[in-house]
This record gives C-alpha cells, structure tokens and sequence, in this order.
C-alpha cells in the first residue's frame, strides 16, 4: 500500500512541477526552491509529519522533504534550549543528506572528468 | 463574434501534445524515484534491523549515491532530459546539481574550482531552505504556547 501512495505522492509533485516549468518562465532552480519553502511551511504545523504518516517512505524523497526535515530539527532544538535552538537544531536532521552529498561529488569529481 | 469566441475557447482548452507527454512521463519517473525510496527503507529495516527513521537516512544517502554516480559517469544528464522534473524533484536531483556543477570546474583547480563552485546550483535550495525554515520555526515557537 505504501508503494502505491509513494508512487502517486512523488509522482504527482513531479507532475506539478513539470507543468510549472512548461508553463510559465520559471526554471528548474525556482521551482526547487519554492518546493523546499512549500515543505518547510506545511511542516510549521506538523501537516507534513501527517503527509509522511499516511503516505510512508515515498514522502521523504523529494525536495519538499528537505524543508521538512530543516525546520523539524530546529523545532526539535526548541524543546531543549528555548528560541536558540531554532539555531542549533537548523541542520540536525539534513546533516546526513549535506555531508554525504558534498563528500561523494568531492571523490567522484577527483576520480571522473567532465564529459564535453 | 460568436464563432471567433468558439475558436478561442477551443484552442484553449486542447491539450498540448508535448507538454502533457512530459507532465505524464514526469508523473511516472518521479512516482517510480519514490516507489525505490520505499523499497529502499523496507529492506533496510529489514536486513539491518533498525528503526524506519535510521534507514530512511540511509535510503536518503543512497539515493544521493547513486544519482553522484550516474552523473560523474555522465548517464544522469540524458535522464534529466527524457525524465525532466521526475528526476530533479526527488533528492537526486540536489544530488546531481552539486556532481555536475563541481565537475564542470574541475579545470579551474581545488579551491577556485571544486570550491567555489560546489554550491552553486544547489545554493539557492539550501538559502531559501533555511532562510524560511528560520522564520517559519520562530512563528511556531512564539505561537507555541497558543496552539
């Protein structure tokens, strides 16, 4: 059941940002970035924790997951140190998806030349 | 009058032929990106024993994997052409931004290069990520106490 909601969920994301890009004259960084704003404002008050409940793994895939999990750590922080911790907790949960990223693409561009 | 008010609102409503094929094929690889992801934190939940939240990190750290990959060896580019938004919604396509812009500088050298360039398509998700992250959770703390 949670391949089918996953499936539809992301499908449908992508679907919504495929008709942006063909219909207006936004590119494909405006429309990520409104995508990880839209997923940091659904989870201000916890409608993205409901998303991923119902729908199952398949939420934490795109790019409104990001957002998501940005300002979950920081409200997570909050709980421990008061407004600071919107500082502190900002990267907690997107450090493992940052560091990875910028560690991969590190090794992979020492190894690989660029084609063309 | 009448007739030329017909045509327009013909001409308006048909479908685009292009852009619905590429809305449909976005659906589909988009749908299929997150369908892996599913798969991918199932199984490992299953094999390692750990909690859906661990394995959901490595699924996340998977599929940036991957799609560094695909990219360095140049597969990722003629996905992102016949995929479209399918590919770049999901995370592999934070992943694939940062791969090709450091690899396009690799000429320039380690620090004006890989440096300077790592972040530069990718900058602008994690600014605006965190720029309305900041003010979103500063909302929720004041109105904590409320709701």
């Amino acid at each position: 059941m949670t391949y089918i909601t996953s499936f539809i969920f992301v499908g449908i994301l992508s679907l919504i940002a495929q008709l942006i890009l063909d219909n207006t004259k936004l590119s494909a960084g405006h429309i990520t970035s409104i995508f990880v704003v839209i997923g940091s404002f659904l989870d201000t008050f916890s409608i993205y924790d409901k998303i991923i409940q119902y729908v199952g793994g398949g939420a934490l895939v795109p790019i409104t997951s990001f957002g998501h999990l940005l300002i979950h750590g920081a409200l997570e922080k909050t709980n421990q140190s008061g407004v600071t911790g919107i500082l502190m907790g900002m990267f907690d949960l997107t450090a493992s998806g940052i560091t990875s990223a910028i560690i991969f693409s590190f090794i992979f561009a020492l190894i690989f030349k660029p084609k063309n | 009058m009448k007739q030329v008010n017909y045509d327009k609102i013909v001409k308006k409503n048909l479908p685009d032929e292009n852009k619905l094929t590429n809305a449909l094929i976005a659906f589909s690889v988009g749908g299929l990106i997150g369908a892996f992801g599913n798969f991918l934190i199932e199984i490992y939940s299953y094999l390692f024993e750990i909690s859906r939240n661990d394995s959901a990190v490595f699924m996340i750290i998977t599929l940036i994997f991957i799609a560094c990959f695909l990219t360095a060896v140049g597969v990722f580019d003629t996905f992102v052409k016949t995929g479209r938004m399918g590919v770049i919604i999901p995370i592999t396509g934070f992943a694939h931004s940062m791969q090709s812009a450091i690899l396009d500088y690799k000429n320039e050298g380690l620090i004006y290069g890989f440096g300077s360039n790592i972040f530069k398509l990718s900058g602008s998700v994690i600014l605006y990520g965190v720029v309305s992250s900041y003010f979103f959770a500063l909302i929720r703390f004041l109105l904590g106490g409320i709701i």
